[in-house]
């Protein structure tokens, strides 16, 4: 018995490490036979009025002689639907070139302008290995490739950990560095160029721009009693390159809100970010458990983040539980976020009326239903809504702009079924 | 600023003495269950990572940022 614990606790703690390490694939083997460990799952994501994605999605673990394990996963996305293109919204019909400069769409008086034309297939594939170099220390290496039809992502990861008192507490780090490609419909706009007319030459600098990402994140995780463990990570991010958003345009208007331009977006080209992540799991005497996560997130673009995340698991018996889940989160506003420019200051050199970085808050509420079916099979079901909320009627709305909801409330539905089996 | 908290975080922990907290070998039952795992879905992690990712100006803190994604 203290023997497959210990097996066990090592399995624990190796999770532990791979989850500081982004390794995404670590979910504890607990059987001692060196079966496959296989979850599927399929994710349906719907907003009220926007995107929806359908995303089936199947990991595979394989633990060999030595504890050393092999993780695959298998993503496929599809998405489609209307994306806010970040102009403003007025009290006239507004026309909009698409990203492809051939065609163009309009919005109603007193819409959110929304670009309907999304819909995109996204392929991921991962692997990694994660292996123990002796008593107390793991290494795990892995590679993610993400290819889009305007986007491809290639990215390394790797890692080392090392048990100290005990094995009660676990310090890691892990580095991962990420090349991305955009190749955008119509290619790539100038920044701060005024979008032109459907049909006629548009701004365009190249058919693609590159992004690096390289992370690192450093992990202490404790044991503090035989039922509660805490988890603190700090995390560094550097990015760098073309850090646009290609479709996202600003509105320049009047002095009465109405539109005069539009012009693509200029964000600056790094961003570096700073996280703290506090994770709490306590397992109640009764059985349940409970597990509460706080992070911050500051970075050099002005934006401030808190996430609260707590989960609930009761277990009713002992094959079925139900998991209560709610998360809360705030931003506050890059510096250069604006709803859109007047057209009597001087152009800012960066600009961006993308809503994802406006100052907002998030709910999301959920609930999730397991069921053990013996022999490492499990079936599960969530259901979660999402909810942004922004400032509708920011201080400074122009003219008929204070007429409107100034920002694109979301509303989501977040569902999903899960099928875990070994063999 | 962060590098302070963590600094005093961290410090704050080594002194009290992490050797006297933990579990005893024998103690290990429940840590070792699957829900006490730090990622105890890590389909939904992954899922959740993707979706936040593209909704909002944060990403990482568990693990790595996430990312790989156009999300227009």
């Amino acid at each position: 018995m203290q023997l497959k614990n210990k097996t066990r606790i090592n399995g624990a703690l190796a999770s532990a490490t791979c989850a500081l390490l982004g390794v995404q694939n670590v979910a504890a083997a607990q059987t001692d036979d060196h079966s496959w460990k296989v979850d599927a799952a399929l994710l349906y994501y719907s907003e009220t009025d926007r995107v929806e994605a359908t995303e089936p999605t199947i990991k595979a673990q394989k633990t060999f002689a030595n504890d050393q394990k092999l993780n695959l996963n298998l993503v496929v996305d599809t998405l489609s639907g209307a994306s806010p293109n970040g102009a403003a919204p007025t009290d006239v019909v507004q026309t909009f070139t698409r990203p492809s400069g051939n065609d163009s769409y309009t919005v109603q008086p007193g819409d959110i302008p929304l670009d309907d034309t999304f819909h995109d297939t996204r392929v991921q594939v991962g692997a990694s290995w994660d292996a123990p170099i002796n008593r107390l220390t793991r290494y795990n290496v892995g590679v993610n490739l993400s290819n889009e039809y305007d986007y491809t992502s290639m990215s390394v990861n790797g890692g080392l950990s090392r048990d100290f008192n005990k094995k009660n507490t676990n310090l890691s780090v892990g580095v991962s560095y990420a090349a991305d490609t955009l190749s955008p419909e119509g290619d790539i706009p100038t920044p701060l160029a005024s979008m032109a007319p459907a049909g006629s030459t548009q701004p365009r600098d190249a058919s693609s721009e590159n992004k690096d990402v390289a992370d690192l994140v450093i992990g202490l995780t404790q044991v503090l009693t035989p039922r509660l463990l805490m988890q603190f990570n700090v995390g560094f991010s550097e990015s760098s390159g073309y850090l646009n958003d290609p479709f996202k345009i600003v509105s320049i208007v009047d002095a009465n809100g109405r539109p005069v331009d539009y012009i693509y977006e200029s964000r600056p080209d790094s961003r570096s970010k700073q996280t703290l992540y506090w994770l709490t799991k306590y397992h109640l005497p009764f059985g349940d458990t409970l597990d509460f996560s706080y992070r911050y997130m500051t970075d050099d673009w002005g934006i401030d983040s808190h996430t609260l995340d707590f989960h609930y698991r009761w277990n009713i018996n002992d094959t079925v539980y139900l998991q209560p889940h709610i998360r809360w989160y705030q931003q506050s506003e890059a510096d250069f976020y604006r709803h859109s420019l007047s057209d009597s200051e001087p152009l800012p050199q960066e600009v961006s009326a993308d809503y994802r970085l406006a100052e907002f808050d998030a709910t999301t509420l959920g609930l999730k239903f397991g069921y053990l079916l013996g022999e490492g099979k499990e079936f599960s079901a969530r259901l979660e809504s999402y909810q942004q909320r922004g400032d509708n009627n920011p201080d400074d709305a122009i003219g008929v702009q204070k007429n409107y909801d100034m920002f694109p409330e979301l509303d989501a539905v977040i569902f999903q079924v899960g099928y875990s089996f070994t063999f | 600023m962060i590098k302070h908290i963590l600094a005093v975080g961290m410090a704050s922990i080594a002194l009290s003495g992490c050797s006297s907290l933990g579990a005893q070998p024998w103690e290990r039952d429940i840590l070792a269950k699957p829900e006490m795992q730090p990622v105890a879905a890590p389909v939904d992690t992954a899922f959740d990572d993707h979706i936040y990712f593209s909704k909002e100006a944060s990403s990482g803190g568990a693990g790595f940022g996430g990312g790989g994604c156009g999300c227009n």
